[in-house]
């Protein structure tokens, strides 16, 4: 065991970057789950996002196209998400599982010819004078633009639903959708916006991971990070800053136990692995008390059909 | 598992079409269907796409006398069962599943479908219809070891490592004796990622390895992310199952190829023939089972020859990679001055050579 080979700095660095991912699909679904929609197609947008993205880059030599590219490809697919179940009464949970296994399916097919090529670089921001500072330079300042704008994200989808209108707007959509139709708020419109939004956000998480964190092209390569994702807006009980957190727990336990092995550390790897998802089997099962419920702030209306004539 | 799912229900819509119009079903074997289920999707570049190349030459060396189907990325379990039950009932006459965590699948779905033939790859339980098969993989362990003693600098060799199942910790044993034997000093850093495919996981211990001071890395997983990250941290790696060159065209040093073509080609045209029957094999470098990729240019000239010879040696039969005298890890002997282990313990490998640190995960 040596655990002095484990330097806590770069640990605490790549915990930001294993975090992005998630942080941004997470960010993104819990827009779309706070005003009523449940989406489960988050991990079909991810890999959407990974190969649009990758595709882009590649093409055009440019990661900042290809993430653009990436927020398009996961907007596009959760627009036929939302036409499917917002104006053609679709049920959510099946169209999300297809949507899972769509995405899957089409980005292997776009993927054929980008296996084995590598993406442009995309350097960290280099950013004077704070990255020089000790510990927090390297843990916090020396990173690309995507972690930066996760975090950005996160802190303004919390403004966003509590101190704009437009967010109350969306939250009262969630809770209870014939009210607000009753008020002359526009559900369907609000509610578009919000799963392409979603859809945008798990496309540049998608793509973080095949320009980034990976970074090449491999069919199947987020490799269940979207339904992290998923458990990850339950566990952060659908708060914005709560799910920042979650998501350095949820990746910093894997990259902490990666490390901890490699220094050679006996520990069960197994438990360590595993208990992001208890906590939100816990969450859950708590959820699906009445009280918990409540306590949780589930929106009300989640994946419940709407339409106007009801 | 997205496109090709449909094919077997399709398949399985038209046997039950043929059943119910009352069509006899054939008894000699003009044609054979044989299906694939893989734990990856084809494009991993790795284990899974190995096996599609197999099934491709067997449709290549049978043309129209054989129809294929493949499902991918099927996790090992419950789904395996229904995957594979699913292609039983669409009329396969033999079914490959690839992935040594299907075993207990295949026992329960052989004994549903007595006529459909199986075979599992690396496993170890058979029955009148069940073959298994498998590759000394460690043979080729063997000489990525000894090119990995001879190329490291830092000493520290990271190794990153799927499940504790034999045929991995075999690996894991294999490459490290041969990697000590070039380099006394050599150590091995080994991380379990309880994976068989997930890059980003992949990419993240190979991270955490090279952060930890590792220069060459070696993998037991699928994905070509480990390879990725070697190429830029100018590393070196090794390709596993696959030629991943193109992912690391100056970090592969070179790849331990499966290359199961002859035996799909073998096994399918005894179904042909009718003489198919279970039995075990377990191929190495002599029956072409293990290849390997080209060297890169950029080895030393002593390596590549060290790792020829080695090639060499095993593929005449002059040494085997686990010749004593050998210790386990707590001191005990294991292996005479001279012995050679015999197959049996290889296959239910469950400890470490002598200097190896760690407990293997239980």
């Amino acid at each position: 065991m040596d655990l002095s080979a484990i330097d806590p700095l770069v640990l605490l660095a790549s915990l930001m970057v294993a975090a992005t991912p998630i942080m941004l699909a997470g960010i993104g679904e819990l827009v779309v789950e706070k005003s009523g929609v449940l989406n489960l197609g988050v991990e079909g947008m991810m890999i959407t996002g990974a190969i649009c993205g990758f595709a882009i880059a590649v093409e055009t030599g440019s990661p900042a196209l290809g993430f653009l590219a990436a927020a398009a490809g996961g907007a596009v697919l959760a627009l036929v998400f939302g036409i499917l179940t917002q104006f053609l009464l679709s049920n959510q949970v099946a169209t999300g599982l297809a949507l899972t296994l769509f995405g899957l399916g089409l980005s292997a097919l776009i993927g054929q010819s980008y296996i084995g090529i590598k993406p442009p670089h995309f350097d960290p921001l280099d950013i004077p004078l704070l990255k020089d500072l000790p510990v927090l330079g390297p843990v916090l300042f020396r990173h690309d633009v995507i972690v930066y704008l996760a975090l950005g994200l996160v802190v303004a989808v919390w403004w966003f639903l509590n101190r704009s209108r437009a967010g109350l707007v969306l939250r009262a959509i969630g809770e209870n959708h014939d009210a607000a139709h009753a008020l002359g708020y526009k559900v369907m419109r609000m509610r578009m916006l919000a799963i392409v939004f979603g859809g945008a956000l798990a496309g540049l998480g998608g793509a973080y991971i095949s320009l980034v964190r990976v970074p090449q092209w491999t069919e199947g390569m987020t490799a269940g990070a979207g339904w992290i994702a998923l458990a990850l807006v339950v566990f952060a009980s659908w708060r914005p800053l709560r799910l920042a957190l979650g998501a350095w727990l949820f990746g910093g336990i894997t990259v902490l136990q990666l490390n901890l092995q490699a220094a050679g550390v006996a520990i069960p790897i197994q438990y360590l692995s595993m208990s992001p998802y208890i906590a939100t089997i816990l969450v859950l099962a708590f959820l699906s008390s009445r009280s918990g419920r409540a306590a949780l702030d589930a929106p009300a209306s989640l994946g419940k059909p709407f339409h106007a004539s009801s | 598992m997205t496109m090709k799912r449909r094919t077997v229900l399709a398949g399985l819509a038209g046997t039950t079409a043929a059943a119910a119009l009352g069509m006899p079903a054939l008894a000699g074997k003009g044609k054979v269907k044989a299906g694939y289920i893989y734990v990856g999707p084809v494009g991993d570049g790795g284990w899974s796409y190995q096996h599609d190349q197999g099934r491709k030459a067997v449709e290549a060396a049978y043309g129209d006398k054989v129809e294929t189907s493949y499902v991918e990325s099927v996790p090992e379990g419950a789904d395996a069962e229904r995957v594979m039950t699913q292609m039983a009932l669409s009329g396969h006459d033999i079914i490959f599943a690839t992935s040594f965590g299907y075993m207990d699948a295949v026992q329960n779905v052989a004994k549903k479908f007595p006529n459909v033939k199986f075979e599992h790859a690396t496993g170890y339980k058979r029955a009148p219809n069940v073959a298994t098969y498998s590759s000394r993989f460690y043979e080729g362990r063997a000489v990525i070891g000894t090119i990995a003693g001879m190329v490291t600098r830092s000493n520290k060799i990271g190794y990153i490592a799927s499940y504790p199942i034999p045929e991995v910790i075999r690996g894991i044993n294999s490459a490290f004796i041969h990697a000590r034997k070039k380099n006394p000093d050599v150590e091995f850093k080994i991380v379990w990622v309880f994976t068989w495919f997930d890059p980003s996981k992949e990419a993240d211990a190979a991270k955490a390895l090279i952060e930890q001071g590792c220069d060459v890395i070696m993998q037991h997983t699928d994905s070509t992310a480990p390879m990725a990250i070697a190429e830029k941290a100018g590393i070196t790696a090794f390709g596993q199952a696959s030629d991943m060159r193109a992912f690391g065209p100056n970090a592969q040093a070179t790849a331990i190829i499966d290359n199961w073509a002859p035996y799909y080609v073998d096994r399918v045209g005894k179904v042909l023939g009718g003489t198919w029957k279970s039995e075990d094999t377990w191929g190495g470098i002599a029956s072409g089972m293990v290849a390997f990729a080209p060297f890169n240019e950029n080895l030393p000239a002593e390596v590549k020859a060290a790792a020829r010879k080695m090639i060499d040696d095993i593929k005449s039969g002059a040494y085997h990679p686990f010749t004593g005298p050998l210790n386990k890890q707590d001191g005990t002997p294991w292996l005479k001055p001279g012995e050679v282990a015999d197959d049996g313990t290889l296959l239910g490998m469950n400890f470490y050579v002598e200097g190896i640190e760690g407990t293997i995960p239980s």
